[in-house]
């Protein structure tokens, strides 16, 4: 039972970070018609905005240490934040301490602005194309933002700690009355499935409860008679872009302190995400949410050594076992629309 | 009754022309070439050194690279000549290699198995390489060694730790200077038992590759020899990045150590996500949880950041040490590039010279002769103390390091400390020890 219920909380944060950049996806699905695959980059730039802004909090200048040498014999230096002498060493560690958090309001503005030039400059010409097109030329925007990463930020993952009070973990198996340590949980997990809880919320009654948000329904509905109608779809379709690359980008802000983001981090998203939609069904935003919470719960379940050790190698292939069967059974996946990539 | 047309004039017309028609192919052979793949002319040689210039090991290779540039340096006779003043051999003059300036190419491993060996492939017969080095993974490894036994060049192994480079799939023109999976095992044991006890359950999460199971079957070969128990021992796929559900189960388990088989971003990941889960603060069987990783790399130290402190593993070299060489080494890499070298960056740099050394004192470039000059030699001065490249499996053996993560590290080059230097004999084996069998060296091969 213990065991049980670590692995449904373990595919709970899993399934977060699915949900979450798979609703960015459906977003720009259901209002751009766009395949896009350079989705998974807007996750990785949303990692590396916290990265960034770590540094900066951390940018220093050198000091001299009276009395000691560096491994060359030269007089040693010790590095100084700046903030330190700006706001005090207590005040500037706990700035730098706080800055994977602090990096959502850095990333908010800057995923909407590349999401909007990555619309408007690329992703435009490319709507009346065929879908292959647009996989095409999104993947090669992926592998290009990947390698400008990678070039600014080298191949090696960058350490990118959660604050202090996030450390450690949470006893959940003591609170239920099993033995202690048999579910324990660690609280950034807990964060992250909240936020993400709370942005899949925010987004959902954004689309409900705004009249933005309901043109974008309509124009997702049919675009032909919105556009009719005297509204500029294009325009909110803009602003859609840039909302589902903040999405994917806050997903990648938070997701961090999980493990240190490397320029592939992205990549390593991007299949199982598009997994995840088809599985959802394309352009059903509730069906990807679902989708990414079911398969993530389920890779849990596949990697537990009682079930490897039944069926050897399945927790490589369960993803895709299950989108078979649920496609087998239901074409347009859980809760597909009809029509939708039909024609 | 006979007779016979012996002339005096006769017999020196034959011979003459008999003489030359023998020599005739002799001199056409020995001008088409030397006996040997890429035989060098008079004035230069080139190595090619190939290395992850992109993919997720590109640092590893960066500095692998720049070791290659300090070593071709050297032997040119620039630069303050590093190593080449510690090195117990003194025929290396920084003239180059035979009198022949050392240059060199570059190829991309892309820690691929087949890219490596069409970069090599490449280099030896585009570029005429005659020698391949480099390399910071044992599949790409044994890959290449194959590949460079076939072409009839000398493989300088490059950062390789699969007790397989030099077990089963070890080949008569490969060499290996770097240590691996069974040393570690063997040299951790003991410290791992001295600091953490013989009474302990250890769960293994080992990446589902050569390396990985090479090194789950050395260390708990040794662990188990000293007393402890292995609870469970699970694979986890080399594409993971997130290891939340290997990692939930363990204290489930009743096990009181994790031993993580990962290297690169695995480890990074791994040992992440088991900090995350607080498995350090905890407490089973009445004892501290611990953890261990077998294989250290600074770099992978670099990415895990903090949660390294107080973790032992194991190291084929680290820029602290105090020996001649090894200072000697630091100096000149830190001098021309600023911050301290890699162990992968020492490995790299020892074995272009140990193959420039072994050329001198075999006074050919023949690879056969060549690796004869390697077989069982004895060197110091490079590092790592008195070191031997058995001629059995063509594996150095030398002292081991086992190390553990610095508890207040003074940059982001000072992560690991020494704990102990495992002195060469705890670290040996017999060339039929049973995680080395199968395979054969098989005779050298000097190509064209």
């Amino acid at each position: 039972m213990d065991a049980i219920i670590l692995q449904i909380l373990n595919g709970l944060d899993k399934g977060s970070a699915y949900a979450l950049i798979a609703l960015g996806l459906t977003l720009i699905f259901g209002t751009l018609g766009v395949v896009n695959f350079a989705h998974g980059a807007l996750f990785m730039i949303g990692a590396f905005c916290a990265v960034t802004l770590s540094r900066l909090f951390s940018l220093s200048h050198e000091v001299l240490v009276p009395g000691e040498t560096d491994f060359l014999g030269n007089p040693k230096t010790k590095d100084v934040p700046y903030i330190y002498d700006w706001f005090g060493e207590s005040t500037g560690a706990a700035i730098i301490d706080w800055s994977v958090p602090l990096a959502i309001l850095f990333a908010i503005p800057v995923m909407i602005a590349v999401g909007v030039i990555m619309e408007r400059g690329l992703i435009k010409h490319f709507y009346k194309r065929p879908h292959a097109d647009q996989i095409l030329v999104t993947f090669g925007l992926a592998i290009v933002l990947q390698e400008i990463i990678k070039y600014y930020y080298g191949a090696n993952p960058i350490p990118t700690p959660a604050p202090q009070a996030f450390a450690g973990s949470f006893d959940f198996g003591a609170m239920l009355g099993f033995d202690p340590n048999t579910i324990i949980y660690p609280y950034w997990r807990l964060v992250y499935f909240a936020f993400a809880a709370l942005i899949i919320g925010a987004v959902f009654a954004f689309l409900q409860f705004t009249t933005f948000g309901m043109v974008v329904r309509a124009g997702m509905a049919d675009r032909e008679t919105v556009g009719l109608l005297g509204i500029n779809i294009d325009k909110r379709f803009t602003i859609m872009f840039g909302l589902a690359a903040a999405v994917a980008g806050l997903a990648g802000v938070m997701y961090t302190p999980i493990n240190s983001p490397n320029y592939h981090m992205g990549m390593d998203f991007l299949v199982l995400s598009f997994v995840v939609v088809v599985v959802g069904g394309m352009g059903s935003l509730p069906g990807a949410v679902l989708a990414g919470f079911v398969l993530g719960i389920l890779e849990s379940f596949a990697s537990m050594r009682e079930v490897i050790d039944i069926i050897p190698g399945i927790n490589q292939v369960i993803i895709y076992l299950v989108a078979i069967i649920i496609l087998l059974t239901r074409p347009r996946g859980l809760m597909g629309r009809k029509g939708v990539m039909e024609d | 009754m006979s007779k016979t047309n012996l002339t005096r004039r006769g017999v020196l017309k034959t011979g003459a022309v008999a003489g030359a028609g023998l020599a005739v192919p002799t001199y056409l052979s020995a001008a088409s070439h030397s006996g040997f793949t890429n035989a060098p002319g008079d004035s230069s040689v080139t190595l090619g050194f190939n290395v992850p210039q992109t993919g997720p090991y590109a640092d590893e290779g960066a500095d692998e690279l720049r070791a290659y540039e300090l070593a071709v340096e050297h032997l040119n006779g620039g630069g303050d000549g590093g190593m080449m003043s510690t090195f117990s051999s003194k025929v290396l003059d920084g003239t180059g290699i035979l009198g022949r300036k050392v240059e060199y190419v570059t190829g991309d491993t892309q820690t691929k198995s087949d890219a490596a060996r069409a970069s090599a492939k490449s280099m030896i017969e585009k570029d005429g390489a005659i020698m391949i080095t480099g390399g910071s993974s044992s599949g790409v490894a044994v890959a290449v060694q194959a590949l460079c036994q076939e072409a009839g060049v000398i493989f300088m192994a490059g950062l390789t730790h699969s007790n397989d480079t030099t077990g089963k799939d070890k080949r008569a023109n490969g060499f290996r200077h770097f240590f691996n999976s069974y040393m570690s095992g063997a040299a951790l044991a003991p410290v791992l038992a001295n600091a953490y006890g013989t009474d302990r359950k250890a769960y293994h999460l080992t990446a589902d590759y050569n390396w990985g199971y090479t090194t789950e079957e050395a260390v708990k070969s040794s662990t188990e020899a000293m007393g402890w128990e292995t609870v469970a021992a699970v694979k986890t796929p080399l594409t993971q990045t997130d290891f939340s559900s290997y990692i939930a189960p363990v204290l489930q388990s009743g096990a009181d150590t994790l031993v993580l088989n990962h290297y690169g971003g695995n480890m990074v990941n791994s040992l992440t996500n088991a900090v995350q889960f607080g498995l350090r603060d905890k407490q089973v069987n009445g004892k501290d949880f611990q953890i261990v990783v077998p294989l250290y790399s600074r770099l992978m130290a670099k990415g895990a950041g903090a949660n390294v402190k107080g973790i032992f593993g194991s190291t084929n070299w680290h820029w602290s040490l105090q020996d001649e060489g090894s200072k000697a080494f630091v100096k000149s890499f830190g001098t021309k590039y600023g911050f301290p070298p890699s162990q992968a960056a020492h490995t790299c740099y020892v074995q272009t010279l140990l193959y420039a050394d072994a050329v001198q004192r075999a006074g050919s470039f023949a690879p056969c002769a060549v690796a004869e000059a390697l077989e069982g030699y004895e060197f110091d001065g490079l590092g790592n103390g008195k070191t031997l490249y058995r001629a059995d499996d063509h594996q150095c053996f030398k002292d081991v390091l086992v190390v553990k993560g610095k508890e207040n590290p003074t940059s982001e080059f000072d992560l690991l400390e020494i704990v102990e230097v495992t002195p060469v004999d705890q670290v040996t084996y017999a060339p039929d020890h049973p995680q080395f069998q199968g395979g054969a060296l098989g005779t050298c091969n000097n190509g064209a």
